[in-house]
C-alpha cells in the first residue's frame, strides 16, 4: 500500500473501518430492544396516533448480522483492508495473477511441450497445430498484419513469397522473438534533391518492370548503384540482413507508385517489429513460427 | 391508540400456548419489547382433501420431472443439461449458446406475467401448490409423519425428556432428511455435470472440488429450507410473497372464512341445533389453525403470512361433513363476492375482468412468439467484425481487398458445411477459401478477404452483407451486414 502519501491516512483509515464495524455492533444491540409505553408495539407513531404493532423477526435473523460483523473483521485480519496492514495470509492481488498464471501454465504447457519438440516443417503441416499458431496469429499478430497475414501498407504481407529479413523458420522465428527494426534514412541529399530523387525512383520503377520514363531511369541509374545499392544490393534485390527490401519484384511495403517511392527516398522510412520474447513463451512462438512459415507455403491462395 | 391495519396486525398464533398479554399493562409504566424473537416450532397437523391431492399431484409433477429429467438421453447425450464450462445449454433437440440469452430473458417474462397473471386470478397460487419450498416442506413433513407420528405425536416427542426412542426417531428422521436433500443436491449438480458421469465420480468419491460443493451446498439448503426453516422462508425471507400481495385485488380469489356463516362461533354438540343456541356454523374446533403450515389462524382474515395452500379448507370441509353442514365455511372466494354476497356463478364472471384478460393476452403473445422464434430459429449463427488495421488493401491489378473476421457457429449437432457468399457492388467477391466445414456445435474464426474490381466502386465505404449457408441444407442461412471501404 504505498499510495498513501503519508502514514496518517493509513491510521485514519484503519480507525474508520473499525469504528464503524464496532458502531454497527452496539447499534444492533441497543435497536434490539425498545422502551415503549404500551406492550406489544414497536414504538413508531406516525400521524399523531398511528402506532404499530410488534411483530418480532426471528433471532436467527439477528445473528445473521452479529455474523456478519464477525465476518468482516475475521477478514481483516486474514486480508489487507485495514491501511497499509496487509493481513495474515499475505495475499496480494500480484500474488493471485502470478498463481494463477502458474496454474495456466502447468495446465497448458504440456499441450505446447507436444509441439515444442517437431520441428517446424511438420508443424506447418498438422492442422492441430496450425488451428493453435493461427489463435496465437489472430491475439497477438493480426493487429498489425491484418487477420490473414496479408499485412496492409507498411506492414509486410507474411503469405507471399517475399522475405524482408528470410522466410526460413530461424529467421522467422529471430524476427518474432527480438523483434526487427527496418530503417531507410532520408537520401534527398544524396541523390541530389527533388530531381535526382524523381531519377531514381524511375530506375525503381524500372527495376520493377513497371512502367517508367526511360530517361530518367537511365540518369537516376548511376545514383542508385553509388547510394541505394549499399542496401538494396547493385542488382537491388535487397540484403535479408539488414531487411532491405528486394526492389525488382514488384512487391511493396510503402506503396509503388512514384509519388510514394520518391517520398521513401526524401523522407526515409523506419518500421518496427516489437520482440515478444517477453510476451510469448519459446513454445508458443514456435506455434507461430509454423503458422507464420504454412502461410506462405500453403497451396496457391485461392482468388488469384 | 388507533386501530391498526389488518396487515400489520400480529395474529401469529402458536400452537403451544397463546402468547402473553400485554407484561405491563398499567399506566405510562414503561415496557421493553423485544424487537427479535425466537421463533415458534409449529405442528401443521396432516390434511387430506381435495386440495391437498392437487398440492401433491403437483408435488408428483415437479419432482418426477426434476429427478427424473437428468437421467433422460436424448442425440447420445443428456437431454437436459447446462454445461456450463463450454457455455452451452442442451434441453432436448434444441441448443442455446451465449447468444440465445434473449430466450432467458423471455422465459423469465413469461414467468413473471403468469406469476401476475395467477396471482390475479386466485392469489398465492404458485405459492401454495408449486413453488419448491412448499413442495419439499410437503416431502419432508411427510417424512417427518411417518417416523415420528402427526401433530399431537411429534408435540409430545418433543416435550418429552431425551429417550433412547426420542434419539432414535430423530436420527431416523435427520438421517432420511438428510438422504433426500443429498439426492436433491445430487441432482442439482447432475444438471451441470452430466448425471451419469458424476455418478461414478460419487461412487468412486472423485468429484471435482466445486460439484463437491454444490452438491453439499443445494443438499443442505434443502436439508435446512425443508427441514427447519419451513414457513420463515416464506415469512422473513421471499420477496415474491410480499409483491404477491400487492397484486390481490377485490375480486381475486383467496381463503376465506365466511364470518357472517361462522360466528358466532362456539362449541356444540353433533345434533345440537346450531340456530336454537344462536351459533354459527363455526364449531371452534382450531383444526383450520392445527393446519396450517404458517400457523394462522384463517378467520382473522387475510393475512401476510397466508401461503394460500387450503390446508384450513380441506380441514374444515372435513369437520363440516361431520357437523352435517355445508362445506365451503372456509373456501376459495373474493372479498367482492363476500361484500355483495355474490353467487358463485357471478363471482366467477368477475373473473373476466380487464385486468386478468390483459395479463392472459400478453402471456400468450409473448408465449406465441417465442414458440414461432423458436421453430424458425437458424442452426447457424455468424459474427463479422472488419479488420480495423488493413482498412482497404490494394493487391494485383488494382483490386481493392478488406479483410473480415467470421466467427461462424455451427449450433446443429451435426456437422455441416458453409458457403460463405458476399453480397455488395457489383463485382464484389470473397477472394479466400470460400467454404468451411464445421463440426458439431462447434464455432471457428475465418478471415475472410473480400475483393472488388478497380473502378467498381467510388471511395467510401459501402454497405454489404455477408451470407453463410449450409451446404445441402435447405434454410440454413444467415445474412450480416458489414461494410467495405474503398479508398
Amino acid at each position: 500500500m504505498s499510495q498513501f502519501t503519508s502514514a496518517f491516512w493509513d491510521v485514519y483509515v484503519g480507525l474508520i473501518s473499525i469504528i464503524s464495524i464496532i458502531a454497527c455492533a452496539v447499534f444492533l444491540k441497543v435497536q434490539s430492544v425498545r422502551k415503549t409505553a404500551e406492550a406489544d408495539t414497536s414504538g413508531h407513531v406516525w400521524d399523531e396516533d398511528l402506532t404499530e404493532y410488534n411483530n418480532p423477526l426471528p433471532r436467527w435473523w439477528a445473528w445473521l448480522f452479529y455474523i456478519t460483523i464477525a465476518f468482516s473483521l475475521g477478514y481483516l485480519v486474514l486480508y489487507p483492508g485495514l491501511g497499509s496492514y496487509g493481513g495474515t495470509l499475505g495475499w496480494t492481488q500480484l500474488g493471485q495473477l502470478e498463481e494463477e498464471t502458474q496454474a495456466a501454465n502447468s495446465r497448458f504447457g504440456p499441450v505446447y511441450e507436444k509441439f515444442a519438440a517437431q520441428d517446424v516443417a511438420t508443424l506447418a503441416k498438422a492442422p492441430e497445430a496450425l488451428a493453435i499458431g493461427q489463435k496465437l496469429f489472430l491475439n497477438h499478430c493480426s493487429q498489425c498484419h491484418a487477420s490473414d497475414g496479408r499485412g496492409s501498407r507498411g506492414f509486410p504481407n507474411l503469405a507471399d513469397k517475399d522475405w524482408l529479413w528470410g522466410g526460413t523458420p530461424e529467421a522467422i522465428k529471430t524476427s518474432i522473438t527480438d523483434g526487427r527494426a527496418g530503417v531507410m534514412p532520408p537520401l534527398g541529399a544524396a541523390v541530389g534533391g527533388d530531381e535526382g530523387a524523381t531519377n531514381v525512383a524511375h530506375y525503381v520503377l524500372k527495376l520493377a518492370g513497371r512502367t517508367h520514363e526511360g530517361l530518367r531511369a537511365v540518369n537516376g541509374e548511376s545514383k542508385f548503384k553509388t547510394v541505394c545499392a549499399a542496401c538494396h544490393g547493385p542488382e537491388g534485390s535487397g540484403n535479408p540482413q539488414l531487411g532491405a527490401p528486394n526492389l525488382t519484384d514488384d512487391i511493396w511495403l510503402h506503396g509503388g507508385g512514384q509519388s510514394a517511392i520518391i517520398e521513401t527516398i526524401l523522407k526515409g522510412r523506419s518500421s518496427q517489429m516489437p520482440a515478444h520474447k517477453d510476451i510469448l513463451s519459446p513454445a508458443k512462438i514456435h506455434l507461430l513460427t509454423a503458422y507464420v512459415h504454412s502461410l506462405s507455403r500453403g497451396g496457391a491462395p485461392p482468388g488469384k | 391508540m388507533a386501530q391498526p391495519s389488518l396487515v400489520l396486525t400480529n395474529t401469529r398464533k402458536s400452537n403451544q400456548a397463546a402468547p402473553p398479554d400485554g407484561v405491563g399493562g398499567g399506566a405510562a409504566a414503561v415496557v421493553e419489547t423485544e424487537l427479535y424473537a425466537a421463533d415458534q416450532k409449529i405442528y401443521p397437523r396432516a390434511v387430506s382433501g381435495w386440495f391437498a391431492a392437487w398440492r401433491w399431484a403437483l408435488v408428483w409433477a415437479t419432482q418426477l420431472a426434476f429427478y427424473g429429467g437428468a437421467w433422460l438421453t436424448w442425440n447420445d447425450r443428456q437431454a437436459i443439461l447446462f454445461d456450463i464450462v463450454d457455455r452451452k445449454f442442451f434441453i432436448f433437440g434444441l441448443v442455446f449458446w451465449p447468444q440465445d440469452i434473449i430466450y432467458l430473458a423471455v422465459l423469465l417474462i413469461i414467468a413473471a406475467l403468469s406469476l401476475f397473471l395467477f396471482t390475479a386470478v386466485a392469489g398465492r397460487l404458485w405459492c401454495g401448490y408449486a413453488c419448491p419450498q412448499t413442495v419439499y416442506t410437503e416431502i419432508f413433513m411427510w417424512l417427518e409423519r411417518v417416523i415420528e407420528g402427526d401433530r399431537l405425536r411429534r408435540m409430545k416427542l418433543d416435550r418429552g425428556g431425551l429417550s433412547a426412542r426420542k434419539i432414535g426417531l430423530k436420527a431416523a428422521k435427520h438421517a432420511a432428511w438428510i438422504a433426500l436433500a443429498l439426492w436433491t443436491g445430487f441432482t442439482f449438480v447432475g444438471y451441470v455435470t452430466p448425471i451419469r458421469e458424476l455418478w461414478g465420480e460419487v461412487m468412486t468419491l472423485s468429484t471435482g472440488p466445486w460439484e463437491t460443493f454444490w452438491v453439499l451446498f443445494y443438499g443442505f439448503a434443502t436439508y435446512g429450507n425443508a427441514g427447519w426453516m419451513r414457513e420463515q422462508v416464506c415469512i422473513y425471507m421471499c420477496p415474491y410473497a410480499r409483491f404477491q400481495s400487492a397484486m390481490f385485488d377485490r375480486d381475486t380469489l383467496i381463503i376465506t372464512y365466511d364470518r357472517e356463516r361462522g360466528e358466532p362461533r362456539g362449541g356444540r354438540a353433533r345434533r345440537a341445533d346450531a340456530a336454537a343456541l344462536g351459533l354459527g356454523h363455526c364449531v371452534d374446533c382450531d383444526i383450520c389453525v392445527q393446519v396450517c403450515p404458517t400457523g394462522i389462524d384463517i378467520r382473522d382474515g387475510l393475512q401476510y403470512q397466508c401461503i394460500g395452500c387450503a390446508a384450513c379448507v380441506d380441514g374444515c370441509d372435513h369437520v363440516m361433513d361431520k357437523m352435517g353442514y355445508p362445506r365451503g365455511l372456509i373456501r376459495y372466494s373474493t372479498q367482492n363476492a363476500m361484500e355483495q354476497r355474490l353467487t358463485g356463478t357471478q363471482m366467477m364472471a368477475h373473473m373476466f375482468r380487464a385486468r386478468v384478460l390483459v395479463y392472459t393476452g400478453i402471456v400468450w403473445a409473448v408465449i406465441i412468439a417465442t414458440a414461432i422464434g423458436l421453430y424458425a430459429r437458424v442452426p447457424l449463427k455468424v459474427d463479422v467484425i472488419r479488420d480495423r488495421a488493413a482498412i482497404a488493401r490494394e493487391v494485383e491489378g488494382g483490386q481493392i481487398e478488406n479483410i473480415y473476421r467470421l466467427q461462424i457457429m455451427n449450433t446443429a449437432e451435426t456437422r455441416r458445411v458453409f458457403d460463405i457468399h458476399v453480397e455488395g457492388p457489383p463485382s464484389l467477391q470473397v477472394a479466400s477459401e470460400a467454404r468451411v466445414e464445421l463440426d458439431a456445435t462447434a464455432s471457428r474464426m475465418v478471415p475472410v478477404r473480400v475483393r472488388l474490381a478497380p473502378g467498381a466502386a467510388q471511395p467510401g465505404t459501402h454497405r454489404i452483407e455477408f451470407v453463410v449457408s449450409a451446404v445441402g441444407v435447405e434454410g440454413v442461412a444467415v445474412r450480416e451486414k458489414s461494410v467495405f471501404i474503398v479508398r
